[in-house]
């Protein structure tokens, strides 16, 4: 258990620097930016508490949000994901259910049902965050090319972040 | 009533979470507030810190360019000295120069963080209170305006870019004094769009675009770039006239804030003027 709580709180410390010290200076295009920390919100356990997912949501996005000078930016967006999360995790669950203690992964469930979990909330929290930062629909066809690239963009640093980090099957 | 509170009890999960959107969306725009103080800005110690170790590293990436560049303004400000120019006249007295009085001075700074990659973005710059750097003070670079300070703490601060929604720098066309306001479509950073100059000026490209004399935070005559394309909507009194930036924020690394030693003065004027309006 406590191992578990190490483990994501290793994860959160790790993911925010990376998104921080280097995803943030990379210029792609300039305006494709990839969000690999919501990695942290998606390998979070299926059958975490609700209402616990919030107030970590909450933490993760403001965290982001300090190095970016843009309160409450990235924290609307982690808790718009947090919020679909349970619901889209139900829609979409296997024939035989989640066993407890599963952490979304693509080892634990597939490559195709990853892809189905990972796409929809990596959307919708790229969707959020950049509608309350341009904060107007008039360059609306823009932001949403903007919100389709980057999601793809973090979609493929997801999986390849996933591939990187397997763990030696002893350990689980 | 219980029926309420089972209601309650029962969407505890969404409530929470408009709660907490709610909260978000409250510090979201109290940020957006021009220069709001807030705890929760780029300018605290952790952030500060983590950011100056980024820099310190990236900083060797653009060495070259930076050189460059402030060479390149070195050699600029040299061609202005009175060493370089040949006397015409051969009465030339010397005499203690009382027509000219400083009016603005110049802080160095660093950049710490930037962003060109959101449609808002910011710099952080490691001077603070303590150097006398305080919110609304215009900030440039090697060739051209940078944007201007919002929040400051005692070592550092942060800039408003140009490169932002509601950035609205006045600036005019070298050749001929028109003046407009030069906004960012949020895609190319090297480009800027100068808007309200009349449909029958006359402009061609390759125009110099420099700042205006009526901004009381920017000197006035700073080179900004050049017009490289204007078309004319249709429907539209104005131009939209695209700009080169001559400045590339990019790899920004060394700036300059500045200090007018008469802004109070210009406010204070200003302020009395607002007094009798609403007086009357």
């Amino acid at each position: 258990m406590i191992l578990t709580i190490l483990r994501h709180v290793l994860r959160f410390l790790l993911l925010i620097a990376m998104q921080v010290i280097i995803l943030n200076n990379i210029q792609l295009a300039t305006f494709i930016n990839p969000f690999l920390y919501v990695l942290f919100l998606l390998s979070l356990p299926v059958h975490m508490p609700k209402l616990l997912l919030l107030p970590i949501a909450l933490i993760t996005g403001l965290s982001i949000d300090m190095f970016q000078n843009t309160p409450g930016m990235h924290a609307a967006a982690c808790l718009l994901l947090v919020y679909i999360r349970p619901y889209w995790l139900k829609i979409i669950s296997p024939r035989d259910g989640y066993d407890t203690d599963t952490e979304p992964s693509i080892k634990k469930l597939g490559f195709a049902w990853y892809m189905a979990y990972a796409s929809l909330l990596v959307f919708a929290h790229h969707f959020l965050l950049f509608f309350i930062e341009v904060f107007r629909f008039s360059e609306f066809l823009d932001t949403l090319i903007r919100i389709g690239l980057s999601s793809l963009l973090t979609l493929l640093l997801i999986i390849i972040t996933q591939y990187l980090t397997v763990r030696p099957k002893s350990s689980n | 009533m219980k029926l309420l509170f089972q209601l309650i009890w029962r969407n505890n999960f969404t409530l929470f979470f408009l709660l907490l959107q709610v909260l978000c969306f409250y510090l979201l725009i109290q940020n957006n507030r021009f220069q709001q103080a807030s705890i929760l800005n780029a300018t605290n110690q952790v952030v500060t810190n983590t950011m100056e170790m980024v820099n310190y590293v990236k900083e060797y990436i653009h060495l070259r360019d930076n050189n460059t560049s402030l060479a390149e303004e070195n050699a600029r400000l040299r061609s202005l000295l009175n060493e370089n120019k040949y006397e015409i006249d051969s009465l030339f007295i010397p005499v203690k120069d009382t027509v000219n009085l400083q009016q603005y001075e110049y802080i160095t700074a660093n950049v710490i963080n930037n962003s060109l990659r959101y449609r808002n973005n910011f710099i952080t710059l490691n001077k603070g209170s303590l150097q006398g750097v305080q919110p609304e003070m215009g900030v440039i670079g090697p060739s051209g305006i940078v944007g201007i300070v919002n929040h400051v703490s005692e070592h550092y601060c942060t800039v408003m870019s140009l490169l932002h929604k509601e950035s609205n720098s006045s600036v005019m066309i070298k050749r001929n004094k028109f003046f407009g306001s030069l906004k960012w479509d949020g895609e190319d950073p090297n480009f800027m769009f100068l808007n309200e100059i009349d449909k029958t000026v006359p402009i061609q490209k390759g125009d110099s675009i420099i700042t205006t004399t009526f901004s009381s935070t920017f000197p006035s005559g700073i080179f900004i770039g050049t017009v490289v394309d204007y078309k004319v909507d249709a429907g539209s009194p104005f131009y939209k006239i695209k700009v080169k930036m001559a400045l590339n924020f990019n790899g920004l690394s060394h700036v300059y804030i500045v200090r007018n030693l008469m802004k109070e003065e210009q406010r204070k004027l200003e302020d009395k003027n607002k007094a009798k309006e609403s007086e009357s």
